[in-house]
């Protein structure tokens, strides 16, 4: 289901009316891409406090919900926090730009949702099925610092200033090890389409191991690993949060946010973790296809197994998140120019001459 | 005003920000992420504590005690009625010393947990804190169960104690001990030795010995400089003579003597130092009835006493001045963190935002004490 075949059957039904065939086509897959962010925020927001209040030996959120009261898990809490969010007053300081305060966060969530529409959620579900998937995706990616540098300037707030600074270095700095070890899987299949790099992933290795490619060879591994940490530096995910670490920054270039502008954030927070690891698992990990090769692959059951990748690898940033400290900034720039960058490119060309000698 | 400042930026960390340990205000002047000098403003918790000293009579400063150190408030009543007794020239009796020495131990236990813990949040890792938080618990329930109160006890009471201990007690500490001594490693596993913890702390903000002690720091701040200086070993107050535990300095674990690395490893090491005084104490406490010692009246004679205690956080003074009247004329009180905040300006500087406040999390401080 791509915005292509609701465009085709638009045509058939109502008509030849190429500009409302492409409006109605947007705003339905858009519409979709937008239920299904606020969906992977709610539960997301809600699995985090749940796993961080277990790895805490504390129960977490435990009021809100269906039956009386405490004891129900607290499974509305995330729509609890909605509600007050959007009923919450929305201030904006005297002195901020006021153009560049308000459009930052639609920045930011378009740099968020964008990425989205590439995803192959199945064989047959994309919004976009484009050549230059994982291009795309990379690129689209870096939108969102965009929006966070206006945030960062736009609030006046010496604190936002410095998230916002911080947060532009790692976000560039940390897309050169990711997209260099996205070039392996690249080098690999020989497609930059998400569709051909999953299919080239199925069958098996040695009739047992799924075929992905982060275990095809130790490179691919390598490179697997490097992509991943990058992304959770990208989202600005603990051990990588220094462009938001509260200890430091109060909230860094969120910090004057409130109310709805604030949620926006969290949103596409949330939302640029799906993409992530999305393109993570889509890239090395087989996407759509089953862990156990070819046992029940189907387009349905396709999108149960891409989103059990993706929430593992969701789930393992919040499990990085509550165990480890924080990075300094040095270090963190270290960690990307010194140690990642040179072994991504080694990568590269371990990975030439594997294809060389074993084809 | 006035003086304009080329490239730095003035940057005010606090009073409200999640990370002063209170409400402090650091004026840092930085460049960049550069930190080049901070200043420390002072006052926003101050309450007089000297002021009302002098109006109120000397048992109703204890409660004033308990909020300067709120963290460890049985180590600011230690402080206080140790100074009065030797004022007074009162003995108390064997019991009152040992759950004395029990409670201020217990005490201490509770403060490092919260002091590491929190530094640990300075460093960016949440959990730990939680885990630590939820042992002080215990810690304060046992508290809770002796004396009724969680967090300002005005337990210690000069010449006595306000409530015997429960007829249980030694089972439920004894159980809080075995819990609890495991639970070091496990907060060693899930944070001191962590790579990046490490990273973060090894070599940061190093205070040489001669500096910590031309600033007059004291307690854990200095002895993780190296100097082996311990108030309860070398001016034993109490019956701290009688116990056998160590003094732990800095060994420069993972980096420099007297890094931010030093000041938490020397805590984690005191836990366990506590925990043995503990056990030996709850071994030999004897019988007896703590109000025996206890003066109808305070009215010590005309004179005046320096007297000064090992607090979680150092060597805590008091100086107390009488005229002989009910009312003290003086009560002053030396803090420790006050003078592990003034070398706040000289270890932070070349350092990076980040680590000023993991140097200042790393100093333990205590804004209730600092301010009075």
């Amino acid at each position: 289901m791509t915005i292509d075949f609701i465009i085709n059957q638009f045509t058939e039904i109502i008509g030849n009316f190429p500009v409302a065939a492409f409006l109605v086509a947007c705003a339905s897959v858009g519409g979709l891409l937008f239920v299904l962010m606020a969906l992977n925020a709610m539960v997301a927001v809600y699995v985090e406090r749940k796993v961080s209040a277990f790895m805490m030996d504390r129960l977490g959120p435990m009021g809100q919900g269906p039956g009386l009261h405490a004891g129900k898990w607290g499974i509305l809490q995330t729509f609890a926090d909605a509600i007050k969010l959007l009923i919450k007053e929305d201030t904006i300081p005297k002195s901020a730009d006021q153009i560049l305060f308000k459009v930052a966060p639609f920045i930011i969530f378009i740099g968020a949702i964008i990425g989205l529409s590439a995803l192959p959620f199945s064989s047959s579900i994309q919004a976009v099925d484009l050549n230059v998937g994982v291009f795309y995706i990379i690129a689209v990616g870096s939108i969102g610092v965009i929006g966070i540098v206006m945030a960062g300037w736009a609030s006046n707030n010496k604190w936002s200033l410095y998230g916002a600074m911080r947060s532009a270095a790692q976000i560039i700095s940390y897309e050169i090890p990711a997209g260099l070890s996205i070039i392996v899987p690249i080098m690999m299949s020989g497609t930059m389409n998400l569709q051909n790099l999953i299919e080239y992933q199925s069958g098996s290795i040695f009739g047992i191991f799924p075929n992905w490619i982060m275990f095809q060879n130790p490179f691919a591994f390598l490179a697997f690993f490097i992509f991943f940490i990058s992304a959770v530096a990208e989202t600005n995910r603990t051990p990588f949060d220094i462009p938001e670490a509260e200890s430091e920054l109060v909230a860094g270039w969120m910090t004057e946010y409130s109310g709805f502008r604030w949620a926006v954030f969290f949103l596409s927070e949330y939302a640029n973790m799906f993409v992530v690891s999305g393109l993570a698992v889509a890239g090395f990990m087989g996407g759509w296809l089953s862990p156990i090769p070819g046992f029940l692959n189907s387009p349905v059951l396709g999108l149960f197994w891409f989103f059990g990748k993706v929430s593992f690898l969701i789930f393992v940033m919040m499990w990085f998140r509550w165990t480890f400290p924080r990075l300094r900034v040095d270090q963190l720039m270290y960690v990307c120019w010194k140690v990642f960058i040179p072994i991504a490119m080694l990568n590269i060309f371990g990975v030439g001459i594997w294809k060389l000698i074993f084809g | 005003m006035g003086v304009i400042q080329g490239d730095q930026m003035v940057l005010n960390i606090g009073p409200q920000h999640p990370s002063t340990h209170g409400v402090l205000r650091l004026e840092v002047m930085t460049d960049g992420e550069i930190v080049s000098k901070i200043t420390p403003h002072l006052g926003y918790l101050h309450r007089c504590f000297e002021k009302h000293s002098e109006n109120v009579t000397y048992e109703q400063v204890i409660p004033y005690t308990d909020r300067c150190d709120y963290l460890a408030s049985m180590n600011s009543n230690f402080g206080y009625v140790v100074a009065m007794e030797e004022l007074m020239d009162i003995k108390v009796c064997e019991r009152v010393e040992y759950v004395r020495v029990i409670m201020a131990e217990l005490n201490r236990i509770a403060s490092h947990l919260l002091g590491v813990g929190a530094y640990g949040l300075d460093v960016g890792a949440f959990t730990p804190f939680v885990h630590m938080l939820r042992d002080r618990e215990r810690i304060l329930d046992i508290f809770e169960y002796t004396c009724g109160a969680r967090l300002l006890y005005n337990y210690m009471w000069v010449g006595g104690v306000s409530h015997d201990l429960p007829k249980d007690f030694k089972k439920i500490c004894f159980k809080f001990l075995d819990y609890f001594e495991p639970k070091i490693d496990e907060y060693n596993q899930l944070l001191t030795y962590n790579k990046i913890f490490v990273e973060r702390t090894a070599d940061v903000g190093v205070l040489p010995a001669d500096v910590a002690i031309s600033y007059g720091v004291s307690g854990t701040n200095l002895r993780a400089s190296g100097v082996k200086w311990d108030v309860r070993k070398e001016e034993p107050y109490s019956i701290y003579d009688r116990f056998n535990f160590d003094i732990p300095i800095g060994e420069a674990k993972f980096g420099t003597l007297g890094d931010c690395f030093d000041r938490y490893w020397v805590r984690i090491l005191e836990m366990k130092e506590s925990i043995k005084i503990v056990r030996q104490a709850l071994k030999e406490i004897p019988e007896g009835d703590i109000f025996e010692t206890m003066p109808k009246k305070i009215r010590p004679p005309k004179g005046s006493i320096y007297r000064r205690t090992e607090s979680p956080r150092g060597d805590l003074g008091y100086y107390i001045e009488s005229d002989g009247s009910p009312v003290p004329t003086r009560v002053k009180m030396r803090s420790p963190a006050f003078t592990a905040l003034s070398c706040l300006d000289e270890i932070s500087q070349g350092w990076m935002m980040s680590d000023v406040l993991c140097i200042l999390g790393s100093l333990d401080i205590v804004l209730g004490e600092i301010d009075r």
